[in-house]
């Protein structure tokens, strides 16, 4: 059985994560890069609630972290100047949009399904591509910016202090990752490892199938569009290659890279992606061959990622 | 009244006919096996029962009501439960946890993203049962996948119970086994007939099985109904023994 995960595990993964601010910038990194990985883990978890817990390959996730992302600059740019509103507004378009998509595409298995999302995911980036007047085109959305959270008794300046940041993505990430963990031990998520496992028994266990891979696949999508949005503020920019096929791409090798099958595995495979990015594009224009070379390594030698290999250490 | 009730049935396969005019009544409490030589049609008819296909023609009653165009999920809810010829199991999970699956989905609670304290204990008391049941208290821990052909299979039969069905499917709960686990695996559906009085349609190809469990046999051959009868009968029958000799010859 998956454990989500031994507590161990979980208790030095939170140490890590809340104290990042303080040995990131000791290590050669910096606050913004943290950040980058929290957004980047949080999208991959999520897409890996759907296919490492579900079973079910998405290649289209980049169109509702798009949506998230773009939900959220709209909203600040056109209607009211308020990170918690423009955060809740993107969630909630990426949402909505993969409710009315899910029942489209349930259907399809494998590579008709992966065919599908990423259809879709392309409907969208050619609309904020073309849209200029709207979604500002090619060039993105810019000309706007975070606002600092105002909680009455106190203000929390994420608009100035790159750490208030970190910490409010970080706040978000515990948040959902929290409530996935949460789902994937309940009698809900137990269907799910089922449909994954065998999905013919399922359907003959009485689960109706196609139903809770439609409800897997918006819970998924609910909380990429959340990466999405802290994406959009972490940079106060958006633009169309938010939304292309290559940035789901991106999700899918995170997440196979740190390993599918554990929860953290995403995680660690999203701070090993963005990290490699960071230090070998300084580097060489050609980050993209590297990156590449390394996951093809991955998956020929450690076919369950990275976590994979540490998982095997420690129970033989 | 009749628990399953099939009135001349038919499934075609384009130009091929697979299962042709069959009807059978299956009352509470009985065992009924169904048998015939290769390519008579035993897992077509069986999978037009519990929805794997609809039928080309022909009605299908459980309970006196019609369930002919009824997808496997809502049939499974109405009491039926199945096992496939090649074990159907959750591989990578545990015994307790392919139990725990359709214990909780008998329960009502598939969709619930929580579990009080109460229904917790209700559910494992309740898989701790069905381990005990199908003997499989002590391996309760093991990986399905790698237990033995007859474990699994044990196992697969307890997650059909698990769903408190009316009716329960066997489609060759023998097949592959070895003597030892083709005895254990019989001797488990005889206490489900006969202690828990579970309504049992099986098919089956070892004949010592049969004659030893059924309470009624229907012999198919080449989609046709060819007998019905209790096991002596069906021993003594000609149209059987030519359908069976004629086939080894």
């Amino acid at each position: 059985m998956d454990k989500v995960n031994f507590r161990s595990g979980d208790i030095i993964v939170w140490l890590l994560l809340l104290s990042a601010p303080y040995w990131l910038p000791l290590m050669g990194g910096y606050v913004e890069l943290g950040s980058e990985v929290v957004v980047f883990a949080l999208a991959a978890m999520a897409l890996n609630f759907l296919l490492g817990y579900t079973g079910v390959l998405s290649f289209g996730h980049a169109a509702y972290f798009g949506l998230g992302a773009y939900g959220t600059a709209m909203t600040m740019k056109y209607l009211v100047e308020s990170t918690p509103l423009a955060i809740l507004i993107g969630t909630a378009v990426g949402a909505v949009a993969a409710a009315i998509i899910g029942p489209l595409i349930v259907r399809l298995r494998g590579v008709y399904f992966a065919m599908c999302t990423i259809a879709f995911g392309q409907v969208f980036y050619f609309i904020a591509f073309q849209w200029r007047d709207v979604t500002g085109g090619d060039d993105g959305l810019s000309a706007w910016h975070r606002m600092p959270l105002n909680f009455g008794f106190a203000e929390l300046d994420i608009l100035n202090s790159n750490k208030a940041f970190y910490y409010l993505a970080l706040a978000f990430f515990a948040l959902a990752v929290g409530s996935m963990a949460f789902l994937l031990r309940s009698p809900f998520g137990r269907t799910l490892l089922a449909i994954r496992e065998n999905e013919r028994r399922a359907r003959f266990l009485g689960i109706p199938v196609d139903r809770h891979i439609w409800l897997s696949w918006v819970i998924s999508c609910t909380m990429v569009s959340l990466a999405g949005s802290l994406y959009a503020l972490l940079n106060d920019f958006v633009d169309p290659r938010a939304l292309r096929w290559d940035q789901s791409g991106t999700f899918v090798i995170m997440t196979v890279l740190g390993g599918m099958r554990s929860f953290w595995g995403p995680l660690v495979g999203a701070a090993i992606f963005i990290v490699l990015r960071d230090y070998i594009s300084s580097h060489t224009e050609n980050w993209q061959s590297f990156v590449g070379l390394i996951f093809v390594l991955v998956v020929l030698f450690f076919p369950r990622g990275v976590l994979g290999i540490i998982r095997r250490r420690a129970t033989s | 009244m009749s628990l399953l009730q099939i009135e001349n049935v038919s499934k075609h396969f384009g130009s091929l006919i697979a299962v042709n005019d069959i009807s059978m009544t299956v009352e509470p409490g009985e065992l009924r096996a169904i048998i015939g030589p290769n390519g008579a049609g035993k897992t077509t008819f069986f999978n037009l029962i519990t929805g794997f296909f609809s039928p080309t023609s022909g009605r299908i009653l459980f309970d006196g009501q019609d369930i002919s165009g009824l997808l496997p999920a809502r049939r499974v809810w109405l009491g039926m439960a199945r096992t496939f010829q090649v074990t159907e199991v959750f591989p990578e999970l545990s015994v307790r946890e392919n139990l725990r699956i359709p214990v909780e989905v008998a329960s009502g609670l598939r969709l619930r993203p929580w579990l009080s304290g109460a229904d917790d204990v209700k559910i494992r008391a309740r898989v701790a049962e069905l381990l005990d049941m199908g003997g499989l208290t002590d391996k309760a821990e093991r990986q399905v996948g790698e237990l033995s052909h007859g474990d699994q299979r044990a196992t697969e039969i307890m997650m059909a119970l698990a769903l408190n069905p009316r009716l329960l499917l066997l489609d060759e709960p023998t097949a592959g086994m070895g003597d030892q686990e083709t005895y254990d695996i019989t001797q488990l559906i005889r206490r489900l007939h006969k202690e828990a009085k579970l309504t049992i349609v099986l098919i089956e190809h070892d004949m010592r099985v049969v004659f030893h469990l059924a309470d009624r046999i229907m012999v198919l051959d080449q989609g046709k109904f060819l007998a019905e009868g209790t096991p002596p009968e069906i021993a003594a029958n000609e149209a059987v023994q030519t359908a069976y000799l004629g086939q080894a010859a």
